[in-house]
């Protein structure tokens, strides 16, 4: 069972990269967050293949589990993995992302339909977000979990850390945070820009803390399934390499935000092969 | 069971429009399931002590973290929960901004701010209190709604309304302590109508909170100078309910607007961009806070700084008049 979910994350991880090569050169010149979406490839992967509950055939379904993004600018990675999920198609994205009047803009809008349960793009809001949802839930006696995705350079937004205080303070134990710890935000290093220990800061906000290799599909399974029995919400801090998959992005900054010449396309894409 | 009468409206006016507020809510809560009361750290401060003491589940203090609270509330919201959440005007208005654009514009979560101390109630406490600019951000967010009751009783019409109001919304509860009563006994209260206080054929004078009061007794002093004028309490700057000005603006000399907050992007804004659209309007004489930080001090001492008191609004009207 576990080798079978394995080779699915490993199947859906792949297809998901290699439509955020094919998306990012379909919009040209006007260049996509490329590095950060590799990056959260395989997280992605794992909850929408082994981990979340839902029915691309019932999208508002009641007893769905619910993904916020809150590192908003991992939306083609994020597209990808709704596509591939089923919630719409790779020809849809083709059409919609970075159309006019298409309903993919760069940044998520909320699109129930569609699977899209937040606005993302300004950092810092999709956290605090899931923690109120997830507290509806609690409220409400209802079994559904919530999931979100955060950025490690998102984590200098103050809201992240309101958030995390208040979600182990009301024991939202159906919550699970995952910060996908790349090491790089726009401005280069996390440590240079502003350098906080993120596990560190996580415990001592009384979080149950797991650290694993963001790109290890049996760490990641592993890390969703284990549970605790304080009370406490789960932080995963996921170790990833930004431009993952692709030997020429990975730990580059310039790819944060780029485009590919032809070249590249063709390299990316016989890399990823 | 909120029951309009003569006696029970005096008690209000008592209570000063916070309390009234937390009154009302606790009230209105009985009948409504869904209803949500959040605070940042001012359960008192908001009349909401005992809704948490009847309502524990429905009820949450995010702590001093107004970003979180709204984002929160958006969250709740998402699962049913009709939210009311609650701080000083000053606070919710601005520390959390970019969550209200955001959770409460743009995804349009059915949230509703409630900004207490609003305008210069809060007197000696100064400009990080004051709630002057709250009207003009939330103007420019699409999809708010903006209600800024005259009294009590107008808090109390408010609040039932907005139980049952689906979007977000922003409450701006005006005065410290108690204010006075402008409307006396039930009446019909939509979000979105303004109510004629007075009719009078020279002046069309458009108000909202405190400044309803204002203009009632401007009026009245104007009138026995034979000047006579038309009161328009816009309780809800947005919507602008504009219908009603184009029902009584024909024949009048001067449109004069009052608010107790900033002129710029306030009540008088709203009225001023509406009128610019045609070609022939009277004047527009817009009375507020003139883009400046008002110096602290008592509430009288700052109705006068900004120009503000009976006296200096009615001497202001005569000049432009003319």
């Amino acid at each position: 069972m576990m080798e079978n979910n394995i080779q699915k994350c490993v199947g859906w991880a792949h297809d998901i990269r290699c439509e955020i090569i094919e998306a990012s050169h379909d919009v040209g010149r006007q260049g996509v967050h490329i590095g950060s979406a590799l990056s959260t490839a395989d997280i992605l992967a794992v909850l929408y293949a082994a981990v979340m509950k839902y029915d691309v055939n019932n999208p508002l379904s009641a007893d769905r589990d619910y993904f916020i993004l809150s590192k908003g600018h991992a939306y083609i990675a994020y597209y990808a993995a709704l596509a591939k999920a089923g919630f719409f198609t790779n020809e849809d994205i083709k059409k919609q992302f970075m159309t006019d009047n298409g309903w993919l803009p760069v940044h998520p809008v909320k699109n129930l339909e569609k699977g899209i349960e937040f606005s993302g793009g300004s950092l810092g809001m999709g956290m605090p977000f899931a923690v109120g949802k997830a507290y509806a839930l609690k409220l409400a006696g209802k079994p559904n979990k919530v999931y979100t995705l955060v950025g490690d350079g998102e984590c200098d937004e103050g809201s992240i850390w309101e958030a995390f205080m208040s979600a182990s303070n009301l024991k939202l134990d159906n919550l699970t945070v995952i910060i996908d710890k790349n090491g790089m935000q726009q401005d280069g290093p996390t440590d240079e820009v502003l350098s906080i220990d993120i596990e560190a800061m996580a415990k001592a906000c009384k979080w149950n803390v797991i650290v694993v290799d963001g790109h290890s599909h049996a760490e990641l399974i592993d890390a969703f399934g284990m549970s605790f029995d304080n009370g406490m919400p789960k932080c995963i801090i996921a170790n990833t390499v930004k431009g993952k998959g692709v030997s020429f992005m990975e730990n580059d900054n310039s790819w944060h935000h780029a485009n590919m010449n032809e070249k590249q396309y063709n390299q990316a894409k016989e890399e990823l092969a | 069971m909120i029951e309009f009468n003569p006696k029970n409206i005096k008690r209000w006016m008592m209570l000063g429009t916070r309390n009234a507020f937390g009154m009302f809510l606790t009230e209105v809560a009985a009948d409504h399931p869904e209803l949500f009361a959040m605070t940042a750290d001012f359960t008192k401060s908001t009349g909401l002590a005992k809704f948490k003491e009847l309502y524990s589940k429905q009820f949450l203090s995010a702590g001093i973290a107004e970003q979180n609270m709204i984002a929160l509330a958006s969250g709740l919201a998402s699962e049913g929960h009709n939210v009311f959440a609650c701080s000083f005007a000053s606070f919710i208005t601005t520390r959390c901004y970019e969550q209200v654009k955001v959770n409460l514009g743009y995804m349009q979560h059915n949230v509703k701010l409630v900004g207490i101390a609003s305008g210069l109630g809060v007197s000696h406490q100064g400009n990080t209190h004051f709630g002057l600019d709250d009207v003009s951000l939330m103007r420019a967010i699409p999809n708010m709604t903006i209600v800024v009751p005259s009294d009590c009783t107008e808090v109390a019409k408010a609040t039932i309304a907005l139980a049952d109001f689906e979007g977000p919304a922003y409450l701006r509860l005006v005065g410290e302590g108690f204010i006075p009563i402008v409307n006396d006994d039930d009446y019909e209260f939509e979000i979105g109508k303004g109510i004629k206080k007075r009719d009078g054929k020279d002046i069309l004078l458009i108000a909202n909170g405190t400044m309803v009061n204002q203009s009632l007794k401007v009026a009245k002093e104007l009138s026995e100078q034979g000047i006579e004028v038309t009161v328009i309490n816009m309780h809800t700057v947005k919507p602008l309910d504009t219908q009603i000005i184009d029902e009584n603006i024909e024949g009048k000399k001067l449109v004069v607007t009052i608010e107790e907050g900033q002129l710029n992007g306030g009540l008088g804004s709203a009225v001023a961009e509406y009128l610019s659209a045609f070609d022939e309007n009277p004047k527009v004489l817009r009375l507020g806070i003139k883009d400046i930080f008002p110096h602290a001090g008592s509430y009288q001492f700052l109705l006068e700084q900004c120009g503000l008191s009976v006296e200096q609004i009615k001497s202001e009207i005569i000049k432009n008049i003319k």
